[in-house]
């Protein structure tokens, strides 16, 4: 199994996964892997590490996907025949945009972004680049014509911010919980019914009245277009459940990252959202479980000075736990997985930041699995 | 260094996974060794830290509980909705409390944007009083905040002041502006930074450096969390590649091989280490990477060992 049968298919696939377990890399190694075959394949990614994003030729922030030039990719021996184009995502530009596009007149778009409430929620606010990501995501399925769209979702602690929080901010951006008791009018605010003034009341003790006047001006803007928002979020759900769409859980052999990942493929299961399978990252191989440790030392003492020889020993018994540990940890989610793939990529002797590391990891997971065992059992045994 | 435990509140960050909650554990624990009452305060909406040192109770704990885990030392999990319970319910006395558990304010509150933030933080302002705002909540002399992932981990810290700044007057701008405050203040605050050696996590923290100093605040330590042992040197190297080259036995050489990796990813973090003494020298800790299938209550007392003696 490899990446091109698990997308076999697929338009867009979003790569989840807890902090730190290498989901940038796994998204742009995704990608590259998939534009060598020759698909037109665009990166959408948040925050990659600086080289990593030279390497790709992303300078800057310029929120649309630019083509990583095929020259770059040629000289680190891989030649693309389709085209990869990527992207930094700039939060603040893509909410920016998406008032622009659902506001009733350009006028109403600055002044709604011109608004602190909304300077506040289109920054600070956790939340906004999972709302922004998926958003633009959507933007680019209607708009590009790319084969596929590989989204490197935010980092955050939890794979399963990215499902909480775009929600939270839809709601709030619907205006559910105040369209209760205010409407917006042309020109601000009516407070609807009886019952609603002594509420304001309380929230204007309770939160400080310019605040309140704030959120109000805020919706009062928004108007109508809270029904965009819905329909938006309409789409974007629609989008994330087709069979066009493959979430790849981003894993490392670690307990917590490994029950993260558990909840997480129950939660697409719950949900009713499309799987592909898990790329387990920084796996600790053990190929060399056939010696006890005295048959070892007495292999090494052979080999190497006494005092090297000991210390060899000792590393590789400290290699040894590592590698049972991950063993455990991948047994336990497969458990979960119900056959799905689920493909393992070596701890390798570097971080992966640049176009060589991509590379490197691109073998692992676009190889065959016959291959892929040979390539282990070269760099491991 | 300047005095970490001789403040009253501590926020760790760093960006996921590198350690964070492990990180604030072993503070806490040497801390508690130290005889400090202390409390770490999970604010990433999960509840693991309770679990660390003994099984919950059948049913678990009950929400925000402050669980003790081994003497001196607590942990509470701070979640935005139950802050907020709290809130109303001390501050506004009765009526408060029952207009607060309308739905309709509820679904206002938890919708206001940076609200769930400055919610948490209030919370964890409040178990760093001397006062507290329960009655039968104790006072703690250290409060440590296992903070939320870097990129949210200053929002936190802004938010107090953003409030401050939007409500501008009653009684949400009179709160954030004390904890804006609480956290400027040096004496009563450090912000510590958690990464591993490897170039993401290091441009991270360098980048939350940046941010921080952009908004007047400062790391107070970086800890370097998960360093490989230098086992191996380039001379080491050399025998190791040769021994390899005459095809030994398949253990024997995967065994040789791991001392090479070792080797390679050694000297690779040394380089990342060094980027990070550049820019915070003497503020600099490490810890080292613990060859264990998972971190229980042991490993975390070893790490305090480890801090033993670096953190005053």
């Amino acid at each position: 199994m490899n990446i091109p049968e698990l997308l076999e298919g697929k338009r867009v696939c979003v790569c989840a996964g807890a902090g730190g377990v290498g989901k940038t890399t796994t998204s742009a190694v995704v990608g590259l892997g998939m534009a060598a075959q020759g698909l037109r394949v665009a990166v959408v990614t948040i925050d990659p590490a600086r080289r990593l994003a030279n390497a790709l030729g992303l300078e800057e922030l310029e929120n649309r996907p630019r083509q990583v030039s095929p020259e770059r990719l040629r000289a680190h021996g891989l030649d693309v025949k389709g085209e990869l184009w990527a992207m930094m995502l700039d939060p603040k530009r893509t909410f920016d945009e998406l008032i622009e596009r659902l506001a009733s007149t350009p006028q109403r778009a600055e002044e709604i972004k011109a608004n602190r409430v909304y300077r506040e929620l289109s920054t600070a606010v956790s939340g906004s680049q999972e709302f922004t990501a998926v958003s633009k995501l959507y933007e680019l399925t209607q708009e590009n014509d790319f084969d596929l769209l590989v989204l490197d979702t935010p980092p955050s602690r939890s794979a399963l911010d990215f499902f909480d929080a775009p929600g939270r901010l839809t709601s709030f951006l619907e205006g559910r919980a105040l369209k209760a008791f205010v409407r917006p009018t042309g020109l601000g605010i009516r407070v609807l019914g009886a019952g609603a003034a002594p509420l304001l009341g309380g929230l204007r003790r309770i939160t400080g009245i310019d605040l309140i006047a704030d959120l109000t001006t805020f919706f009062g803007l928004l108007g109508d277009m809270t029904e965009n928002f819905t329909a938006r979020a309409r789409e974007v759900e629609r989008l994330l459940h087709a069979p066009e769409t493959a979430f790849l859980l981003v894993t490392s052999a670690q307990r917590e990252p490994i029950d993260e990942g558990i909840w997480f493929r129950r939660t697409l299961r719950s949900s009713g959202l499309p799987f592909a399978g898990v790329v387990v990252n920084r796996f600790h191989h053990d190929l060399g479980e056939s010696l006890g440790s005295g048959e070892m030392r007495d292999g090494l003492s052979e080999l190497l000075p006494e005092a090297l020889a000991e210390q060899v020993a000792e590393n590789w018994w400290d290699y040894h736990v590592l590698a049972s540990r991950d063993q455990a940890n991948v047994e336990r989610l497969a458990g979960e997985l119900e056959g799905e793939p689920l493909l393992l990529v070596p701890q390798l002797d570097d971080d992966v930041h640049d176009v060589n590391g991509l590379v490197r990891v691109h073998r692992y997971l676009f190889a065959s699995d016959a291959e892929r065992a040979r390539l282990i059992e070269d760099v491991v045994a | 260094m300047n005095s970490l435990l001789g403040r009253r509140l501590i926020f760790v960050t760093g960006k996921g996974g590198v350690g964070k909650s492990t990180v604030a554990v072993a503070l806490g624990l040497l801390a508690a060794r130290r005889g400090l009452r202390t409390i770490v305060a999970e604010l990433s909406g999960s509840d693991r830290l309770q679990h660390l040192f003994a099984p919950p109770p059948a049913g678990g704990h009950p929400a925000f509980a402050e669980v003790e885990l081994v003497p001196g030392l607590f942990t509470i999990s701070v979640d935005p909705q139950n802050a907020m319970e709290e809130y109303l319910r001390v501050k506004t006395g009765p009526v408060g409390q029952a207009f607060g558990s309308t739905r309709l304010f509820q679904a206002f509150a938890m919708a206001t944007p940076g609200m769930r933030e400055l919610l948490s933080i209030g919370k964890v302002w409040e178990l760093a009083q001397f006062e507290r705002r329960s009655r039968e909540g104790e006072p703690y002399d250290l409060v440590i905040v296992d903070a939320p992932a870097t990129g949210h981990g200053v929002g936190i810290l802004r938010t107090p002041r953003t409030f401050a700044e939007i409500a501008r007057v009653g009684p949400i701008a009179h709160q954030g502006g004390q904890i804006a405050r609480t956290i400027a203040d040096r004496s009563f605050t450090a912000v510590l930074a958690v990464s591993t050696p490897e170039e993401m996590p290091v441009n991270e923290t360098l980048a939350l450096h940046e941010a921080l100093l952009s908004d007047d605040l400062d790391l107070d330590a970086v800890i370097v969390n998960a360093c490989y042992p230098a086992r191996f040197d380039a001379g080491d190297r050399k025998a190791l590649e040769q021994a390899v080259a005459t095809q030994p036995d398949r253990s024997v050489r995967a065994a040789l091989r791991a001392a090479l990796s070792q080797q390679a990813r050694s000297a690779a973090q040394s380089e990342q280490q060094e980027r990070l003494a550049d820019r915070f020298g003497e503020r600099l800790l490490t810890l080292p990477y613990l060859f264990c299938p998972e971190i229980g209550p042991d490993e975390l007392e070893l790490l305090a060992d480890h801090l033993e003696g670096h953190v005053t």
